[in-house]
C-alpha cells in the first residue's frame, strides 16, 4: 500500500500571461506536492518566456512544492530544440521530457528525470533500460490500463516513482499541423493565437451533435474528462507514488481538494459538475478510452 | 536513394521485386506490427519464400516488429525478434525501447532501423536510438517540412528514411491513440489504427453513415465515394462548420520534390501500403523506380511526369494528392 501524492501537470491549453500568474498563485496554495510547469503543446505559445517560467517555478518552489519543468512534446524546428537544451540544463530543477530528444539531452547532463505521458513505456524492458539512465519517475502512457499497470509495478526497478494521470482531459494525439488555426480557417503561420480563446480546447462534435474531441492547437484532447478519483484506493493498492491532476481552467482547486480528501479516506465530492463536459475512465478499466465504467 | 515498398503478402513482395524495389518491408501474422490486419501479413513459411524471391534478384527485406507490447505480450514480440532473426532479414524495423534493447542484445549483427512508430522528429532522439541500440537507419514521422528533414538528417548519426507516398498519416505516428479512445485498440497496442471490426457503414434517410464504435465519422451524399472511417479524416462540426476538421481524405506523394530529397542527403523513400493490393504495389512501385531514377540520372532537369502522377492519382487515397508537411513555405 502506498500513500500516493497529488501533482498538478503541465497547463496543456494557452491562457494569457495574466491567468497563468493567477491560476499558479492559487496553485501555491492547493494542496498538491508536485507541480509540472512548462509550455509542452506548441512552441508559438508564448505569453510566458523560458525565464518567466523559470521566475514561477522559483515562485512555487519557494512555497514548498516540488517543481518539475515539462518539456515541448513534438519537436520540429532547431529553435525549438534550442529550448529544450536551456531546460535540460537546468541545474536546479527536475525535467520532465515530453519526447526521447529531451530523454537523450538529459541523459547526457547525467542528471534524474521524469517522463511525461507521450514518451512511449509499454512494458518493463523498456522501464528497465530508462531506469539504467536515470528516471526517477514515469507517467504511465495514457491509454494503459491498470492491469498493465499492476504487471508493470511488479517487475519495477528499484528507485523509481510511477504516476497516473487521474484527472483531465487526455491528450490523445499530436500533429503538425494546428486544428484550432484550421478551424477559424486560419494557417498555422497566421493562427493569430485562436487557442487563447479555448481555455479548455475547442469543442469537436459529431454530425450527430455529440461532443466528441477539443481541439487545442496542434494537439486534439479528449472533450470528456478522464476522472479516476473513485479509484484512489485501487491505486494505493497497487503502489501507485504519484496522482496527477491535469489543469483546466475552472475549478482545479475543487478537484485538487477532492482528490486529496479521496487519498485520506474521506468521501470526496462528486467532480461532476466541476468539468467541461462528462467524465469517462475506459482506458483505467481495459476498455475503449471514451467509456465509463463507474 | 533506395526504394523501400510494401508488401502485406507473397505476390506484392513479388510484385514490388519484379517493378523496381530497392527492398521490400514485411511484417508477421500478428500484432507485433503496425499493420495488423486480417488476411494480411506472412508466416514464417511465406517469409523464407519472400525472401528467397527478392534475394535472387539482390533485393533486401526488411521486417517490421514496430508496436508496443505490454507486459502479459513480451515474449510474443520477443519470438518475433528471434524469428526475423532466424529468417535472415536484413533489417528489422523497431519502435519499442524494450524490443531494441532485447534485439540488440540477443542478435547484435541483426541490422536495426527505428520505425516510424517511435515516433522521433528531431537528432537528439535518433542519438538516444543509435547510441543505445546501435540502429543504423531511421524513418521520420510524417510530420516535418523539408528544412526540417534536412537539418535532421544533417545532425544525424544514422541515415534518414521518410515517406515518399500512400496514405497520410497527419498526427505523429506511434503518439496517436485516437483509434484507442474510440475502439479501446491503437496502432502501439493491437497494431491497427480505427480496426475494421468496429467499423459499420449504414444507409440512412440522411445520407450513408460511417461509424467507428458508436462514433458517427461521416455522412456522404448521394455522389460522394463513402471512405473508411478513420477519425482523423471524418466530417465534424467546429462552431458552426461541419468540415474535414482534421485532414482531407487525400494521399501523400512527393514525387517532386525528389530532387530536394536526394540533394538533403535522404538515405532512402518509403512506400506506404502494405494492406493494399499488388496492383498498388506494382503500379506505384513502377512509377517510383523510374522516377528515382531519372533523378539520378539528372536532378536539375528532374520533373515529375504527368503519367507519373496520373498513374499514382489512380491508386491514391480520396484520389487526390498532397505534399503532406514537406512543403510549408513559411518555415
Amino acid at each position: 500500500m502506498s500513500n500516493p501524492r497529488l501533482s498538478l501537470g503541465p497547463n496543456l491549453f494557452y491562457w494569457s500571461r495574466d491567468d497563468i500568474f493567477d491560476f499558479y498563485a492559487e496553485v501555491a496554495e492547493m494542496p498538491v506536492e508536485i507541480v509540472y510547469l512548462g509550455e509542452t503543446v506548441c512552441s508559438k505559445r508564448r505569453s510566458l518566456r523560458t525565464e518567466d517560467w523559470f521566475d514561477l517555478a522559483d515562485r512555487l518552489s519557494s512555497a514548498g512544492k516540488e517543481v518539475v519543468l515539462s518539456t515541448l512534446s513534438l519537436l520540429e524546428a532547431e529553435s525549438e530544440m534550442l529550448t529544450l537544451r536551456r531546460l535540460c540544463e537546468n541545474d536546479r530543477f527536475m525535467v520532465e521530457a515530453n519526447d526521447m530528444g529531451a530523454v537523450q539531452l538529459l541523459i547526457k547532463q547525467g542528471v534524474p528525470f521524469a517522463t511525461g505521458p507521450t514518451v512511449n513505456i509499454y512494458n518493463p524492458a523498456t522501464l528497465q533500460v530508462l531506469a539504467n539512465k536515470g528516471l526517477k519517475r514515469w507517467v504511465m502512457p495514457i491509454e494503459l490500463s491498470k492491469e498493465t499497470l499492476a504487471e508493470m509495478q511488479t517487475k519495477r526497478p528499484e528507485g523509481v516513482e510511477t504516476e497516473i494521470f487521474a484527472f483531465g482531459r487526455m491528450p490523445l494525439t499530436l500533429s503538425a499541423r494546428c486544428f484550432t488555426a484550421r478551424s477559424h480557417n486560419l494557417p498555422k503561420d497566421d493562427c493569430q493565437y485562436k487557442c487563447l480563446d479555448y481555455p479548455d480546447g475547442r469543442l469537436l462534435s459529431t454530425q450527430e451533435k455529440k461532443p466528441f474531441l477539443a481541439l487545442n492547437g496542434i494537439q486534439t484532447v479528449s472533450s470528456l474528462t478522464c476522472n479516476l478519483l473513485s479509484e484512489t484506493t485501487e491505486m494505493k493498492r497497487l503502489d501507485v507514488d504519484v496522482l496527477r491532476i491535469s489543469p483546466q481552467s475552472q475549478h482545479t482547486g475543487r478537484i485538487v481538494e477532492a482528490f486529496h480528501h479521496a487519498l485520506q479516506d474521506e468521501p470526496p465530492p462528486p467532480l461532476d459538475r466541476y468539468v467541461p463536459l462528462g467524465t469517462c475512465d475506459g482506458y483505467w478499466h481495459g476498455s475503449a478510452g471514451m467509456e465509463s465504467k463507474r | 536513394m533506395e526504394l523501400v515498398c510494401p508488401a502485406g503478402n507473397l505476390p506484392s513482395l513479388k510484385a514490388a521485386v519484379d517493378n523496381g524495389a530497392d527492398a521490400v518491408y514485411i511484417g508477421l501474422r500478428n500484432d507485433t506490427n503496425a499493420r495488423h490486419f486480417p488476411g494480411l501479413n506472412f508466416n514464417e513459411k511465406r517469409a523464407t519464400d519472400g525472401i528467397a524471391y527478392a534475394r535472387r534478384k539482390g533485393v533486401r527485406v526488411f521486417l517490421a516488429i514496430n508496436t508496443y507490447p505490454r507486459p502479459d505480450g513480451w515474449e510474443r514480440w520477443q519470438a518475433a525478434v528471434d524469428t526475423a532473426a532466424s529468417l535472415g532479414v536484413d533489417a528489422l524495423i523497431c519502435a519499442d525501447i524494450g524490443v531494441l534493447d532485447y534485439a540488440s542484445n540477443r542478435w547484435p549483427d541483426l541490422n536495426l532501423h527505428l520505425s516510424v512508430q517511435a515516433s522521433s522528429t528531431n537528432y537528439e532522439a535518433l542519438r538516444f536510438y543509435h547510441e543505445n541500440f546501435g540502429i543504423k537507419r531511421a524513418v521520420l514521422p510524417r510530420v516535418l517540412s523539408l528544412s526540417q528533414v534536412k537539418n535532421v538528417v544533417e545532425n544525424s548519426p544514422v541515415g534518414i528514411e521518410v515517406f515518399g507516398f500512400g496514405s497520410l498519416c497527419v498526427m505523429v505516428e506511434g503518439r496517436c491513440i485516437l483509434s484507442s479512445y474510440v475502439t479501446g485498440e491503437s496502432p502501439n497496442t493491437c497494431g491497427a489504427c480505427s480496426p475494421a471490426k468496429f467499423v459499420t457503414y449504414k444507409e440512412t434517410p440522411q445520407g450513408m453513415e460511417s461509424r467507428l464504435g458508436d462514433v458517427l465519422t461521416d455522412r456522404y451524399g448521394k455522389n460522394e465515394q463513402a471512405g473508411y472511417p478513420t477519425i482523423c479524416k471524418g466530417r465534424f462540426e467546429v462552431g458552426d462548420n461541419t468540415f474535414y476538421a482534421i485532414e482531407e481524405p487525400t494521399s501523400l506523394n512527393t514525387l517532386e520534390l525528389l530532387p530536394e530529397l536526394q540533394a538533403a542527403g535522404i538515405e532512402a523513400i518509403k512506400i506506404e501500403g502494405r494492406q493494399r493490393s499488388p496492383a498498388y504495389v506494382a503500379q506505384v512501385t513502377r512509377v517510383w523506380r523510374q522516377a528515382i531514377d531519372a533523378c539520378k540520372q539528372n536532378p536539375d532537369r528532374f520533373s515529375a511526369r504527368a503519367e507519373w502522377n496520373h498513374e499514382l492519382d489512380k491508386v491514391s487515397e480520396g484520389a487526390t494528392t498532397t505534399l503532406g508537411p514537406y512543403y510549408r513555405p513559411w518555415q
